[in-house]
């Protein structure tokens, strides 16, 4: 009985390894498509890729990456691409991602694009400037009860290039309970000019895991894995445009940081009026620092606010949300653009807000986490 | 040793197109019936996709039931052998597509992962088995009953497209109104039983 029990599991074991066996040659064979050529930008660069992955993942190889947050998936819709030549068919799974004009303009997800032979690529020069970076996290300090501040130190010799207001993805090492590498986007705080770190201002999230690794485990000395810079949050300047407004409300703290200082450092023309809010007393922070600045540099004016703040808590500043408090510094838009950065729920409330004294989407800008 | 019925296989071929169709007489490969209806040229490439997996699936799995699973006494374990075979099958087709008909594979890529599971596909291969057909009629079987639900698929794509602008009673858009057309597709095709039949 047993001999027949064996007998029959392994006829149908040698069957399946039989199939195994064809699929991977057929693999072999047909997958296989050699080495490919991408010309990016008439010839700016020529790169030789093994073909069969995705350009994504055969850009990522050459280290030229890709903003894509879902990780290849096809769902969020970010690593478009111009592929002038060699694409063929557009695929089911791109057609809701990219509009009529993009279609039109060779737009393609890179994601989902494999590379079977060779292509003629389009990319934007400043995506050539994301890269890795290995760092050393050199200062941690405590800006609230549930806020920290991180500054990490470039490996020796290596500097950034980054515009004030975008972000870096924050690698996290397996700590705890958590077993895997995740990554999340937080805005850089240091200023351009600093090549050689970069600070980051982190909230802790509950039950968050990269925030929560940011807040337990990492320590001053640890190694720190960083790419980018990403995003389109940065100064605009555009025509006519005399005085910026800035809106930020807890860690959204940290592109504006970027910001001003990068303006105060370059002296340039703008009125600055910034808006911090917080919700109670214990939630705010750099308010002597802005405080000192708006002295010196007359130009630069810091208006915080607390929308929970208490009798007796020896706040001076304004109280009510945010928003209402811009609102009333803020009666008109001519000439001014407005920056915001903070939660989902902030920023709609904001836009709204205003829309209601004139500005545009022309003349809004936000980064939302 | 296994005699296979006397009937023609030119019989079988029509009748699995028409009187035993896998959608209107046996309802199999529901699913994707429905839910890939939406437009005709996507139902009508995954109907393509099903005929050409059905005929090939039909052959091989012909081949191992006769020289494999008979001989070594195993028809118990044919269902998951015959799954495997559909698996495997699926996967080299998906690839070959990719290579050589890219324009095929940019249509059918999403959905030939689906026919893995089309039950019509599996549902073939067993009626095959218990009505003991012999290679040709397996074959023709095979590639009637594909065609069969391809021909079922894209009529009801081309009627769904159609009724889109369609003012339907709330409760009976969508996939309700599908069942309802498909009832009486059915019934149209069972009106062809008295000229030939296979059951």
């Amino acid at each position: 009985m047993l001999v027949q029990i064996l007998q029959t599991t392994g006829s149908v074991a040698l069957i399946s390894v039989a199939l195994a066996i064809i699929i991977s040659v057929a693999e072999k064979f047909l997958n296989n498509y050699g080495v490919c050529k991408l010309d990016i930008n008439d010839g700016e660069k020529v790169l030789e890729v093994d073909g069969g992955s995705s350009l994504l993942s055969s850009l990522a190889a050459q280290k030229i990456f890709i903003p894509s947050a879902c990780g290849g998936k096809a769902t969020c819709g970010l690593c478009k691409v111009q592929v002038l030549e060699g694409a063929g068919p557009l695929l089911p799974t791109e057609e809701p991602y990219l509009t009529t004009s993009e279609r039109e303009n060779h737009y393609r997800l890179a994601c989902q694009l494999k590379v079977k032979n060779d292509l003629v690529l389009h990319i934007p020069p400043e995506l050539f400037n994301i890269r890795e970076y290995i760092t050393e996290v050199v200062d941690i300090q405590e800006l609230t009860y549930d806020i920290k501040f991180i500054r990490m130190k470039l490996a020796e010799g290596d500097e950034i290039t980054f515009k004030a207001g975008q972000f870096v993805q924050f690698y996290t090492k397996p700590y705890g309970k958590i077993k895997e590498e995740v990554f999340r986007a937080y805005s850089i705080a240091s200023p351009p000019k600093e090549k050689h770190y970069i600070d980051l201002i982190i909230r802790r999230v509950p039950d968050g895991i990269a925030t929560g690794y940011a807040h337990d485990a990492l320590k001053v000395g640890d190694e720190v894995r960083l790419s980018g810079p990403y995003g389109d949050f940065y100064r605009r300047g555009g025509e006519g445009i005399h005085t910026l407004v800035l809106m930020a409300g807890g860690s959204g703290m940290a592109p504006m940081v970027s910001l001003i200082e990068d303006i105060v450092d370059k002296g340039l023309d703008y009125e600055i009026y910034f808006f911090f809010g917080a919700v109670t007393i214990r939630d705010i922070f750099y308010v002597e620092r802005f405080q000192e600045l708006a002295r010196t540099y007359p130009k630069f004016h810091f208006v915080p606010a607390l929308s929970g703040g208490s009798e007796g808590d020896g706040w001076e500043g304004e109280k009510g949300t945010v928003v209402d408090v811009m609102l009333r510094h803020t009666q008109n838009a001519d000439g001014k653009e407005a920056y915001l950065c903070g939660g989902p729920g902030m920023l709609a409330a904001s836009i709204k807000a205003l829309k209601s004294v004139g500005f545009t989407d022309k003349t809004i800008f936000f980064d939302k986490f | 040793m296994l005699t296979a019925p006397p009937i023609s296989p030119w019989i079988i071929f029509f009748a699995s197109i028409i009187t035993s169709n896998m959608i209107f007489s046996n309802f199999l490969g529901m699913c994707s019936y429905l839910s890939v209806s939406g437009e005709y040229k996507t139902a009508s490439g995954l109907g393509k996709a099903v005929t050409m997996v059905m005929v090939l699936t039909n052959a091989i799995n012909w081949l191992i039931h006769r020289f494999v699973i008979i001989p070594l006494g195993i028809e118990y374990l044919s269902n998951i052998v015959f799954i495997m075979v559909i698996a495997a099958l699926v996967q080299i087709l998906e690839m070959f597509f990719d290579r050589y008909m890219p324009d095929l594979h940019a249509k059918l890529g999403i959905f030939l992962p689906l026919i893995t599971v089309n039950c019509a596909i599996l549902g073939a291969t067993l009626f095959m088995v218990i009505r003991q057909y012999d290679f040709l009629q397996s074959v023709l079987f095979g590639l009637g009953s594909g065609l069969g639900w391809w021909l079922a698929i894209s009529m009801l794509a081309a009627i769904r497209e159609r009724m889109a602008k369609a003012k339907l009673p709330p409760g009976l858009s969508g996939t309700a109104i599908s069942f309802i057309i498909t009832g009486i597709m059915a019934m149209a095709f069972v009106g062809f039983s008295g000229i030939f039949t296979i059951q």
